[in-house]
């Protein structure tokens, strides 16, 4: 039986399914489900901020952290372009880039407009939060409608050709920021000089709220209507679109919803670092957070949040070994690719709910052995179902 | 009735093990020492592009400064206390540098820091440096912004626009009237400088003749050379990099221009370094400001060459010079504060190593170097000119 199930093809993100007959396992309601996530994700804020307030993790961990933070955002939203539609767009730094410059100058602009000082973004006014909540907003919007942009010509393509056309544009979106300052003759990116004198607004609460929240809204979409037509089109393309599903529609949908989010992450990495240079968001930088996603698994949600914490903490714990980080990193991945060519998790995904449920059903992977024997030996059928 | 998997909260979940994670994963970063000199050392941090593609800077940067505090250390310290050094490799990239600074701070516990060296990188570390009041010379950042978050940050090299009215200045002296100038667009040195310099030209009754520019990956500066020589100049400014103006004043010399060229910092290397960009017979009547140069006849500045040598085994650049005049600086600040009886790493023992650095003039091997109002030094330059053989002759000494 356990053979059985694993060689059965697991879809990505179940879509649920027929259970067995009620009455026989006993199920947490929909409610306590969210309540229990919401509460724990609170509990998680509060006694980080505790401890940032408290001393206990200084201020380098916690900028480590913020930016943890951001590029678990970046590596999920990729990871809907490449994990769930099944694309390999190489362009996450191009939207990420927008998403930074959109927010940065957006929030440094309103600031000076409504009189909100550097000092009051660190130290988080009402006004300020508001202004940087809009901040993050207007800098998701203007990537995603780079995303509109990029993605309607090239999701016309697939595979390799699309890599190329999204690294092309990438590439593009960083020269534009580069010189669009002196071809139009206004200070908007100021060019090579560099951003400079962002308010430091981003904080533990705001980078993990925001990571929270994305993760949210990226699991309920996929859990939807819009997220089993992607995983359809990921799964057979044309299959999906003789059964009707809009394809080119719900291809731009997902690449769109990835570069907002990529949007988002940029904006709080301008507010956690302070100044922003178009060199940064190189080439490089996407090929960096498609390693995270292909690495943590390809399509799981759980996989790309810890290969990006992974890979952005190890080249801060390995300092003392400056000489040798580089190359620790490459041996890391070289041998996750050779003996776990699927990512470290594959396609697995955590559910706390799930774990709760098997514990009230005492329903634990030691005792499933026997107790599967055991109704062999009654005879009893067992469903696959049941045993999952 | 237990579902394949439940639906919709799966996501806070791994939300959570990803935070529950990345706290436990940062748990062991080493502790929190906020308390400066435990053991009776000063402890000071040196940061700068070690690797990658500013290498060069930070590396010069490193050597001059980590020889100031060795010949510090054996002289016996400051008040008896030896330097210890931190580095930190920040591979020119913003992201690293505040996260070495916060290091630095946090973990090493350091009482002040030489660095950053390039100016993006350098412009994030005095961002994140004002919360702290943390004392930071930079020895080469020349951009505007980097001294203007706090009066924490200082920098051992003057500004390009200031390099600009040097040049204007020295002009005028020699009794130039027409001046014409050939630039890089698109490139904030050559433009600051070039701005500068013209605006105090003209302020000074030089005519400006006209100002040609080219861009970056140009070879061929032919037209722009017609145009000047056209306007008749009695010099012409490059305010570019050496191999740029070793172009443009090879073309123009064959075109018949045998006038002044006028320079800045940007030249040093344009011949005698590892390769020569210009013909020796060619260098005639150029001349450039700088902060340092190997023919410097100065007793300081002989004893830095030579102890520099011993030390590396290679002729300093002016990177090096820099680099050793911040730490010089910065030790200067900490000597005060030395003095004062402070306990190391409290706000009045930053404040008193900013008071310090403000109140002292440091006598460098780029100059005297002293601080008024804010952190942008007023120090003396170089005019450097050319010998017959192309070796380098210090014309004349520009005092601030």
């Amino acid at each position: 039986m356990e053979e059985e199930l694993m060689n059965k093809k697991r879809p990505i993100i179940s879509t649920g399914g027929r259970g067995p007959a009620a009455g026989e396992k006993k199920r947490l309601p929909m409610a306590a489900r969210y309540a229990i996530n919401a509460v724990l994700v609170l509990v998680v804020l509060v006694i980080g901020e505790l401890m940032i307030d408290g001393g206990t993790i200084t201020r380098y961990q916690s900028t480590v952290l913020e930016q943890v933070g951001v590029y678990i955002i970046l590596a999920v939203s990729l990871n809907i372009a490449t994990g769930y539609l099944g694309q390999l767009p190489l362009g996450h730094a191009g939207f990420m880039s927008v998403g930074a410059y959109g927010c940065a100058i957006f929030v440094m602009r309103m600031g000076d407009l409504l009189g909100v000082g550097m000092r009051d973004f660190t130290t988080g006014t009402p006004l300020s939060i508001l202004i940087v909540i809009a901040g993050l907003v207007f800098g998701g919007l203007c990537a995603a409608i780079a995303g509109v942009i990029i993605g309607i010509p090239a999701l016309r393509l697939k595979g390799d050709y699309l890599a190329i056309i999204t690294l092309a544009f990438a590439e593009i979106i960083r020269v534009v920021m580069l010189n669009i300052d002196s071809a139009l003759g206004f200070t908007l990116t100021r060019g090579a000089k560099g951003l400079t004198g962002i308010p430091g607004y981003s904080s533990f609460l705001l980078v993990f709220g925001c990571v929270a929240l994305v993760c949210f809204l990226i699991h309920t979409m996929m859990k939807s209507r819009h997220g089993r037509a992607i995983l359809a089109i990921r799964d057979n393309e044309i299959a999906a679109e003789a059964s009707g599903v809009n394809t080119t529609y719900y291809k731009t949908l997902a690449f769109v919803v990835s570069a907002f989010f990529a949007g988002v992450a940029g904006g709080l990495y301008a507010g956690c670092i302070g100044v922003l240079q178009p060199a940064y968001f190189g080439f490089m930088k996407s090929i960096e957070i498609l390693v995270m996603v292909v690495l943590g698994g390809m399509g799981s949600m759980l996989g790309s949040a810890l290969s990006a914490t992974v890979l952005t903490i190890l080249p801060e714990a390995l300092r003392a070994f400056s000489e040798y980080r580089m190359i620790v990193y490459a041996v890391v991945l070289i041998l996750v690719m050779i003996f776990r060519p699927q990512g470290l998790l594959g396609s697995y995904d955590f559910s706390l709910s799930r774990i709760i449920e098997r514990v009230m059903n005492r329903d634990f992977p030691w005792k499933k052995k026997a107790e599967s024997a055991a109704k062999e030996a009654a005879g009893e059928e067992v469903s696959a179902d049941a045993e999952r | 009735m237990l579902k394949n998997i439940s639906r919709r909260q799966f996501v806070s979940g791994s939300a959570v093990t990803a935070l529950a994670l990345g706290l436990v994963g940062c748990g062991g970063n080493g502790g929190d020492s906020n308390g400066g000199s435990e053991g009776g050392n000063i402890k000071v941090g040196i940061m700068g592009p070690h690797s990658g593609d500013n290498a060069q800077y930070g590396l010069a940067c490193l050597n001059g400064a980590q020889l100031y505090f060795d010949q510090l250390n054996e002289d016996g310290g400051i008040n008896g206390k030896q330097i210890e050094t931190f580095v930190y490799d920040e591979k020119g990239d913003a992201t690293e540098a505040v996260n070495a600074y916060n290091s630095l701070v946090q973990n090493d516990g350091v009482t002040g820091i030489v660095g950053d060296v390039t100016t993006i990188p350098s412009i994030a570390v005095a961002q994140a440096s004002v919360a702290d009041n943390m004392p930071c010379v930079t020895p080469s950042a020349t951009a505007a912004d980097v001294v203007t978050y706090g009066t924490n940050t200082f920098r051992a090299c003057v500004t390009d626009p200031v390099q600009g009215v040097v040049m204007a200045d020295f002009a005028a002296k020699q009794g130039y009237k027409n001046v014409a100038t050939l630039y890089k667009t698109g490139d904030d040195y050559n433009e600051g400088v070039n701005k500068a310099f013209c605006e105090e030209a003209e302020s000074l009754g030089i005519t400006i003749t006209t100002q040609e520019s080219y861009s970056d990956g140009d070879v061929d500066f032919n037209t722009q050379i017609t145009n000047i020589l056209a306007t008749n100049p009695d010099a012409i400014l490059l305010p570019n990099y050496y191999n740029e103006d070793g172009m443009i004043v090879t073309q123009a010399r064959q075109q018949g221009y045998e006038k002044v060229f006028l320079g800045v910092d940007g030249w040093s290397g344009i011949y005698g370094g590892s390769e020569n960009y210009a013909d020796a017979a060619d260098l005639h009547d150029c001349y450039y400001c700088c902060a340092f140069s190997a023919s410097n006849e100065s007793e300081v500045t002989k004893q830095f060459i030579e102890d520099y040598e011993a030390a590396y085994d290679e002729t300093p650049t002016n990177f090096c010079a820099l680099g050793y005049d911040a730490a010089m600086v910065l030790a200067a600040g900490l000597t005060a504060a030395e003095e004062a009886g402070l306990e190391p790493g409290s706000d009045d023992y930053k404040q008193a190593v900013i008071d310090g650095i403000f109140a002292s003039t440091v006598d460098g091997v780029t100059g005297s170097i002293s601080y008024e109002d804010n952190g942008d030094p007023v120090k003396s330059s170089l005019i450097i000119t050319f010998a017959e053989d192309g070796s380098e002759v210090t014309f004349d000494t520009i005092e601030a």
